[in-house]
């Protein structure tokens, strides 16, 4: 099953590229969407499958000798195929929103979310290291292609390929990563180097976790590796956008967590020790400064890209901790996030195809009258701070016990005011383009793309359906996600079947039972606090959007205060954000220096 | 003689690595950053082809029903792997390749510096 999940919307697309271009528009879009939507089917039926048990298939039957693996294998458990679910629904929701795109005329656009998706499915149920790194590269490429789509843009060529070659130079670094561990080992299955990677020297895996890890962290847009992530937004056509923040950002953090949990499971113990604490601070540091960039943005998509940012670094503190509970609150708060991104980037295209344009400040007031834009804009930006139900509260309402039980409990309220910001940054420009609420603002010279956007559709009366449809369902699910009532015991077992990379390993190789997973209930009365917790972070979200909106009616101390310690910061950190590709490269390449000699030192 | 050569390829491949990215980061111009993001690729080609490498080894030619090789063979999976790492490379550089002349078309330069930039 998991085979033909990948295979499926590999042979769709295929199907596309080459015969695309003689069928009509209907029947293109017909098969792109069935063959997604089956995709997502398989994906949904292997997530329930896997609930209590890791399912193996060794492709083509070659199954291991002894302690070698010899074929490749799939080894498919919650999170992976909760991950191609997400990815699914995701696909789905884009070619149904893309439907309207006159650009996708020729089908195209079709055949790359398609490649996509496979590379996304293949990523999440691959149970070999060299599998992961083709999938890798497979959804690498279709992205590097649909952030290209509107090739007539100068901004846009260079968008692209500021995210193409800053993310080939972390993939060279993933292979060489995975050349060293091959060259130590012998292995290339992820459940052999997990049992084989402790007996090999300590520095070749510590080297090889630095450059596998910066590898994949380019993708998870951790800061220093994240400056190709907002051109990538600001240029790429908004159903593509919901795809790579809402499915492609979460793969690097996926494949991060699922190699530190086995392969590298001697240099990462749990509990953010060792070379775990890198990553907690990384994403700590991602959090904070993904948070204030995306405040500052006034580009609705990248102002949603950057707030992808700081969610994918509150992500990466819980991968770094890797307990059980902290990899239960990274996945349930992938999938929340994911869901809550996918739509609010619809959202940003709705609004650029009713308003012509993502400019917060220019569109002030323009959008009043507009529902759909409006519903999903605002709601999303309550459930990106944290707003209960959606399972981005969950998530959240998670973390924060795996924090307080690690003991780095006082981690907790940087996290929660950086999805505070992000969610008021998001309530901020639903205010002002719908409501018409601030100051009137001088026009902004349309610089560098800053403010620009090309309209990416025809015009049409009203908001239509097939628009507004897939933004307000993916809300929906977020939300339904969040209430069911066995998601976070779920997202608990999960969590503790991810980390527990020695069973993985003996599933794999010598087809020993998954043990039963032990997971602690909640305690009385915390769900409630929770919640209180979650509609707490939704108001103050609220309270920082109006708040800085009639910032003119503050006391004067309260204005001199922000204008001395926001200004000249935010200035300094904008700053760095050059949009040279070689400025890029030369952070990437000193960033991943200095991991690597501190993974040497912590590790 | 032969400790020099089982650590060439790796003193090769990081001289190739550092090139690549200062070459890559210094750039001025599109062809000539792609074709260095093309030098930064080849050392992960030469990581897995010195990974597979053994002193004195021959081709890794097995026959059904033939007699095997005397003596030690290269190792076969990691020439696979670099053989599929250079399709993907072969890949990226053709789509980058498209993107400026594209770039050229449009903008009228190929200096990534003169292009319209998104900023912040």
């Amino acid at each position: 099953m998991g085979a033909i999940a990948i295979v499926l919307p590999l042979a769709a697309a295929a199907f596309l590229g080459a015969l695309g271009h003689r069928l009509p528009r209907w029947a293109r879009d017909a098969v792109a969407l069935a063959a997604a939507a089956a995709t997502t089917a398989l994906a949904v039926r292997l997530a329930l499958a896997a609930r209590d048990d890791l399912l193996v298939t060794w492709l083509g039957g070659w199954r291991p000798r002894g302690d070698v693996a010899v074929g490749v294998a799939l080894a498919v458990d919650a999170v992976g195929a909760g991950f191609a679910t997400l990815s699914g629904v995701l696909a789905v929701a884009a070619l149904v929103f893309s439907l309207r795109y006159y650009e996708s005329a020729e089908g195209h656009f079709q055949a790359l979310v398609l490649l996509f998706l496979a590379g996304l499915v293949g990523f999440g149920l691959t149970g070999d290291l060299f599998d992961l790194f083709v999938f890798f590269e497979l959804m690498s490429v279709s992205a590097y292609a649909l952030a290209g789509y509107k090739s007539e843009d100068p901004a846009t060529l260079q968008g692209a390929l500021h995210f193409a070659v800053v993310n080939t130079i972390g993939a060279a670094l993933v292979l060489l990563g995975l050349a060293l561990l091959y060259g130590a080992t012998g292995a290339l299955s992820i459940a052999q180097l997990a049992g084989a990677v402790p007996r090999a020297p300590r520095a070749v895996a510590t080297a090889a976790f630095g450059l596998v890890s910066c590898g994949f962290l380019v993708k998870a847009a951790a800061v220093p590796f994240h400056f190709w992530l907002a051109d990538a937004h600001a240029v790429a056509p908004a159903p593509a956008c919901a795809l790579f923040s809402g499915a492609m950002v979460p793969a690097g953090l996926y494949a991060v967590a699922r190699l530190d949990a086995t392969v590298f499971a001697s240099v990462v113990p749990p509990g953010g020790a060792g070379a775990g604490s890198l990553l907690v601070g990384l994403g700590t540091l991602s959090a904070v400064a993904g948070a204030a960039l995306s405040f500052a943005q006034r580009h609705l998509k990248r102002l949603l890209a950057f707030s992808t940012i700081s969610h994918a670094g509150i992500i990466l503190v819980a991968v770094g901790i890797a307990t059980p509970e902290a990899s239960a609150a990274a996945a349930a708060y992938a999938l929340g996030h994911g869901l809550v991104k996918g739509a609010l980037f619809l959202g940003a295209g709705l609004v650029l195809h009713r308003l012509r344009s993502v400019d917060e400040v220019a569109l002030r007031g323009k959008g009043r009258g507009l529902v759909a834009p409006a519903l999903v804009l605002g709601v999303g930006g309550l459930a990106l701070a944290g707003a209960p139900p959606f399972a981005t509260a969950t998530g959240e309402a998670l973390l924060h016990r795996a924090l307080e039980d690690a003991g780095w409990g006082r981690l907790g309220p940087v996290l929660l005011v950086a999805s505070v910001v992000t969610g008021a940054a998001v309530l901020r420009a639903t205010l002002r383009i719908f409501a018409g609420m601030g100051p009137r603002l001088p026009e902004a010279p349309d610089e560098g793309g800053e403010t620009s956007e090309p309209p990416e559709t025809r015009r049409s009366r009203g908001t239509p359906l097939t628009m507004a449809l897939p933004a307000l369902a993916l809300l929906a699910l977020a939300a339904v996600a969040g209430t069911a009532p066995g998601f976070a015991d779920g997202a608990r077992a999960a969590g503790a079947r991810l980390v527990d990379g020695r069973a993985y390993a003996a599933r794999v190789m010598r087809e020993t039972p998954i043990p039963a997973a032990t997971t602690r209930p909640d305690a009385p009365g915390e769900r409630r606090k929770a919640t209180e917790r979650g509609a707490a972070a939704a108001l103050a979200a609220l309270a920082l959007a109006v708040g800085v909106l009639r910032r003119t009616e503050l006391p004067p101390s309260v204005r001199r205060v922000a204008r001395r310690v926001w200004v000249p910061s935010i200035h300094a950190l904008r700053a760095l954000h050059t949009g040279r590709v070689g400025d890029s490269v030369a952070w990437l390449a000193a960033g991943a220096a200095v991991f690597g000699g501190l993974a040497f030192l912590l590790g | 003689m032969s400790a020099v050569l089982s650590h060439l390829p790796w003193a090769v491949a990081a001289w190739l690595l550092a090139c690549g990215l200062y070459g890559v980061a210094t750039s001025r111009n599109l062809v000539h950053l792609v074709v260095c993001l093309s030098v930064v690729q080849s050392s992960t080609y030469l990581v897995l082809l010195g990974v597979g490498w053994r002193a004195g080894a021959t081709a890794p030619v097995v026959i059904a029903g033939a007699p095997p090789a005397a003596g030690p063979v290269a190792d076969p999976i990691v020439q696979a792997l670099m053989l599929t790492d250079v399709v993907v490379g072969a890949t990226v550089t053709a789509l980058l390749l498209a993107l400026a002349v594209q770039v050229h078309e449009r903008a009228g330069t190929l200096d990534p510096d003169r292009l319209h930039r998104l900023r912040g």
